[in-house]
């Protein structure tokens, strides 16, 4: 119940009226017959959109597992030892080693006077040195410019361009984010104006990450969801987007469309030609593209490869490469690295009107900048070891084992999972994550909907209190309905893997047998 | 299927904020259309058809002086003559910039965090190490690669409250109530986001002083909140008067609904430290009127002036008996970046809320899950600077050594400050009692004001433009925070090294003289 009547005063005499009013908040009788006041800040006159806001990732499964680890460190007996955390794509959390070399320069930068430490590298020690002299007062702990280092931007678009085959990439056009989530939001913030009819619209998959579903809550703008074909391996169909921009433009204006490549949760990986397919329907409809590659080195899959949308739209010339504006993310937290906790990143635009640029500059400001220490490690992932380097060596052989086990663990997660019956599976191809179709009963669909849950969280509910593996329900994602599924990182350590995927065999069976 | 959420409202200021460069950039890119008048194909984001709250967003601390200042950065590099040899950014509080060194053990720990492999190294003392290692303990898979929980990693959560609990003479805190956040700046838009809602006459307004730090009217613009100014009164070194403050509340319950009041203490970028009466008047100001109270403490161990000291709004809450410490809702927020330590780049941070509604609470926690979690290098920053080295442990005695010298420091060059600017005709300077910063209020002559209206800028940002291209010297121009009409400020740090600051106030005094006698 609102605190604060809504009759609008409008004459002048009213005015002093309704100052008084407002002023006073009612007072509210409480069960033993005080008044009590209500409180300034309640869950009815608090930010409606924030309420909106919904992170499945982090939603009320992670917390009833957060309670559940609490339990068990008390003593109290479960039918498992441990909770197994696999709603989140935590690659340190589940046991992988940070890259030496990466941690090496980020200890030399917090305490410089290791610089004259024998023990470390030399490569390291140089590193480190750039890093710091680009930093105030040779500080990581000083401010950097708010769009981030200059030479760190620089060795980002150095990067870009490597990997890009030589498509020129200017270091002005680079952001530095406080993980690719803080770049995201910022630029759907710019995108966002309009009333009614006219609200900006933003496209997103479903299956999508939720943090994007979060963000357009918060922002009050529309929605627009286009669906991934499961059947074609979670691909993306250019029909699919025409109707969902179609039906869309009759109640809001679409002008983002927000790709995640490879694929969260669901694990593909575009091909070219769909990304060319993707850019021209984005000129065709003057749509503001958003390419999320934060697992740009997740590939597995034999036959697939990872292709920039900035690389496919300079290849496709000027008639887009001059017009299509476009705004490209990458993350620390991922790849071969896993450094989340570092909340390192970076955005790239490209066409971006000079104006917006400014307002963009702007607004990145009034933060300051991003984490210090999470830049010098993005510097490190875009510059890493070079051969002839007394590190390389070693990184290699790092960066290679994280990769091929992944691609290992990916192979493995879809065909345990296919053996289920009620559970199929498309190939994991690239990213962390499995996203598979489960079967729930009706009479497991009508339990949960006695409990007020969707199906799919009352299954993923069970599964955690039953096995203690932590797993995010499809509907937090977005899901086709009467279709079910849950997400599942692909991280822990093979042989835990292995014991997970044979509790989610044995759990699904048994679930199935129970509501049979 | 889409869902259609209701719509954000735009803001009105109703603060004496100075207008926009970047506004009058938006106007003049309309005209250059309009001349133009070529349909050429129009970008899909436009400064027209961009998130209009956006545009109304203002931060002058990094504004177009300090962009003016990067770019003489780059001609002296190039070699361009100029009538200085470097430039001195005296914009910002940022301690580690200006010279200061890190604090050795915070870097020692930090350094152990990052590569566990140095806990065999025995040149790090053994508290480090323990520090490093009950950290390291608290992070999944022992890595400060890992997320943390949303809130923030529970055993510095519970660290902070019982940092909390010692400085205010034992006043409880609970852990639950404390959430680590990405530096002070992130809380605090984080809590103005919960408060905003309201369309119209309904809006939320949130009291803010004038002058004041302008991530508070950024923030506001940004969620299209309404800004409600008090002002200090700098006859009385910058003190906040309840008269004022009602004064501003009742003027502002005509076109908005007045929900919150933002205080800063000690004082950014005015230096005072507020005395214990005023923060009770406040708090009772507060229940009286409805208001959820935002007590940003970021300088609490910045305290300079004989007689001042430090009070939390907690304490002073708790101390005023259950009446108020029952009821007032409060968020208080401190950082890494200020006080002694001075580690800006970390972005670490903490806020402690009181009497919140559970319900609120919880959303507040799914908020911001959203971003995952604060960075944990910062968290763990965070955790040494409310666990520092104890009397019995190694490290205590360089620990206390460190601080001690950066504390006095700062106390000198706060007197320097103040002595020096007042005796400048034409500058007067409340003392620095707090803080990192001095406000000094500089009279420029009517014919300078003219001028600077012909070249379509604010009277003070002239003066601070022409101080950056003849001194090397960047400041910012007090209406970057808001003054009384009429009057100019600029806002400049203490923080350079004391032989420097002389350098950089006499500069400023040559300056004033000389700009003074060549518009009089």
């Amino acid at each position: 119940m609102p605190i604060f009547s809504q009759n609008q005063a409008t004459t002048a005499e009213n005015l002093y009226m309704n100052a008084t009013r407002r002023g006073l908040p009612k007072e509210k009788m409480t069960d033993n017959g005080m008044m009590s006041r209500a409180k300034v800040l309640t869950i009815d006159n608090m930010n409606p959109t924030v309420k909106k806001v919904e992170y499945a990732v982090r939603g009320p499964i992670v917390q009833r597992a957060v309670e559940l680890e609490r339990e068990l460190s008390e003593g109290m007996k479960k039918p498992f030892a441990e909770v197994i955390k696999a709603n989140i794509g935590d690659a340190h959390a589940m046991g992988q080693q940070p890259i030496t070399f990466f941690r090496q320069v980020l200890a030399l930068c917090s305490y410089p006077e290791l610089l004259s430490d024998s023990t470390f590298p030399e490569d390291a020690k140089s590193r480190a040195c750039r890093i710091l002299q680009s930093c105030g007062g040779f500080s990581m702990g000083s401010y950097s410019a708010s769009q981030g280092i200059d030479s760190v931007r620089q060795d980002v678009a150095q990067y870009i361009q490597r990997r890009d085959g030589g498509v020129p990439c200017d270091p002005d056009n680079i952001y530095l984010t406080t993980g690719a989530s803080d770049g995201i939001v910022t630029m759907l913030k710019l995108l966002v104006c309009g009333e009614g009819t006219s609200r900006a619209g933003v496209m997103i998959s479903i299956p999508q990450y939720p943090l994007y579903s979060a963000a357009l809550a918060e922002l009050g703008a529309v929605q627009i969801n286009y669906y991934l074909n499961e059947e074609a391996c979670w691909s993306l169909d250019i029909p699919e987007l025409q109707r969902a921009v179609n039906e869309a433009r009759r109640y809001c204006n679409p002008r983002a469309l927000c790709i995640i490549n490879p694929g969260n949760p669901t694990g593909q990986v575009q091909s070219r030609q769909c990304i060319e397919d993707v850019i021209r329907f984005a000129a065709k409809e003057r749509l503001f593209l958003m390419a999320d590659e934060v697992y740009q080195d997740n590939v597995y899959a034999d036959g697939c490869q990872f292709h920039s949308f900035k690389k496919v739209l300079f290849e496709m010339g000027p008639e887009y490469s001059e017009t299509v504006e476009l705004a490209s993310f990458h993350s620390t937290s991922k790849c071969y690295m896993g450094e989340c906790g570092f909340r390192g990143g970076y955005m790239e635009i490209i066409n971006m009107d000079d104006d917006v640029k400014a307002q963009l500059t702007k607004l990145v400001s009034v933060r300051l900048c991003p984490p210090v220490p999470g830049q010098a490690l993005m510097d490190l992932v875009v510059n890493p070891p070079q051969p002839g380097e007394p590190s390389y060596n070693n990184f290699i052989k790092e960066r290679t084992a994280t990769l091929s086990a992944l691609a290992e663990k990916a192979k493995l997660t879809e065909q345990v999972l296919n053996t289920v019956e009620g559970i199929s599976c498309n190939p994991v191809q690239g990213a962390m994550y499995s996203f598979p179709r489960i079967t729930i009963p009706e009479k497991a669909v009508q339990e949960a909907a006695e409990k007020g849950q969707a199906p799919d969280m009352f299954y993923c509910m069970k599964m955690l209190e039953e096995t203690g593996i932590c797993l995010v329900p499809g509907s937090g994602f977005g899901q086709k309905d009467g279709t079910y599924h849950f997400r599942m990182t692909i991280l822990p350590p093979k042989d835990k893997l292995q014991i997970l995927l044979n509790n989610v065999k044995e759990f699904h069976q048994r679930f199935t047998l129970q509501y049979s | 299927s889409c869902r259609l959420f209701p719509t954000v409202r735009e803001g009105i200021t109703c603060g004496d904020i100075q207008p926009a460069a970047w506004r009058d950039r938006a106007a003049a890119n309309m005209s250059q259309q309009a001349v133009n008048g070529v349909p050429a194909r129009s970008r899909v984001l436009t400064v027209d058809n961009m998130n209009p709250n956006v545009k109304r967003v203002e931060y002058a601390v990094r504004g177009p002086i300090v962009q003016r200042a990067l770019q003489i950065e780059k001609e002296l590099k190039e070699g361009v003559k100029k009538p200085f040899s470097e430039v001195i950014k005296a914009n910002i509080g940022d301690a580690h910039a200006m010279g200061q060194k890190p604090i050795t053990f915070l870097r020692q720990v930090l350094a152990l965090c990052a590569y566990p492999e140095l806990l065999e190294d025995n040149k790090f003392p053994e508290d480090a190490k323990n520090r490093a290692r009950r950290i390291l303990g608290a992070c999944g898979g022992h890595s400060i690669g890992a997320y943390s929980a949303s809130q923030g990693i529970e055993c510095i959560r519970q660290d902070v409250s019982q940092y909390i609990e010692r400085r205010d003479g034992g006043i409880p805190s609970n852990p639950d109530n404390i959430y680590l956040s990405t530096g002070a700046s992130d809380a605090i838009v984080t809590m103005l986001k919960l408060l905003v809602c309201g369309e119209g006459r309904d809006r939320t307004g949130v009291m803010i002083s004038i002058p004041q730090y302008p991530l508070y009217s950024a923030a506001l613009a940004d969620l299209g909140a309404i800004q409600i100014s008090y002002y200090l009164d700098e006859d009385k070194c910058w003190s906040l008067d309840i008269a004022e403050l009602k004064r501003a509340l009742n003027a502002a319950r005509e076109h908005c609904n007045p929900r919150v009041l933002c205080i800063i203490n000690p004082g950014n970028p005015t230096g005072q430290v507020q005395s214990r009466q005023c923060i009770e008047d406040v708090i009772r100001f507060a229940k009286e009127e409805h208001l959820f109270l935002m007590a940003d403490e970021v300088y609490q161990d910045n305290v300079y002036a004989e007689g001042c000291k430090f009070h939390s709004f907690k304490k002073v809450l708790f101390e005023m008996g259950p009446e108020y410490s029952s009821t007032v809702e409060m968020a208080s927020f401190h950082s890494t970046s200020k006080c002694y330590m001075g580690e800006c780049g970390f972005r670490g941070g903490y806020m402690e809320v009181i009497n919140m509604d559970p319900e609120v609470k919880a959303q507040l926690t799914k908020l911001v899950s959203v971003r995952l979690c604060p960075p944990v290098p910062g968290q763990a920053l965070l955790d040494l600077v409310v666990n520092p080295p104890q009397p019995d442990e190694p490290s205590y005695t360089s620990f206390m050594k460190e601080r001690t010298a950066v504390l006095s420091a700062l106390a000198e060059k706060a007197r320097l400050t103040e002595q020096t600017f007042n005796t400048v005709p034409g500058i007067t300077c409340n003392p620095v009692q707090g803080a990192m910063y001095t406000f000094p209020r500089i009279t420029i002559p009517q014919k300078a004001i003219d001028k600077a209206k012909g070249l379509g800028q604010v009277p003070d940002m002239y003066y601070c433009m022409r101080l950056l291209e003849e001194e090397g010297i960047c400041l910012v121009p007090g209406s970057g925070f808001g003054q009384r009409e009429g009057t100019f400020h600029f806002r400049m740090t203490i923080l350079p090294p004391t032989e420097k600051l002389k350098v950089v106030l006499q500069k400023i005094s040559n300056f004033h003289l000389r700009f003074t006698k060549e518009f009089s």
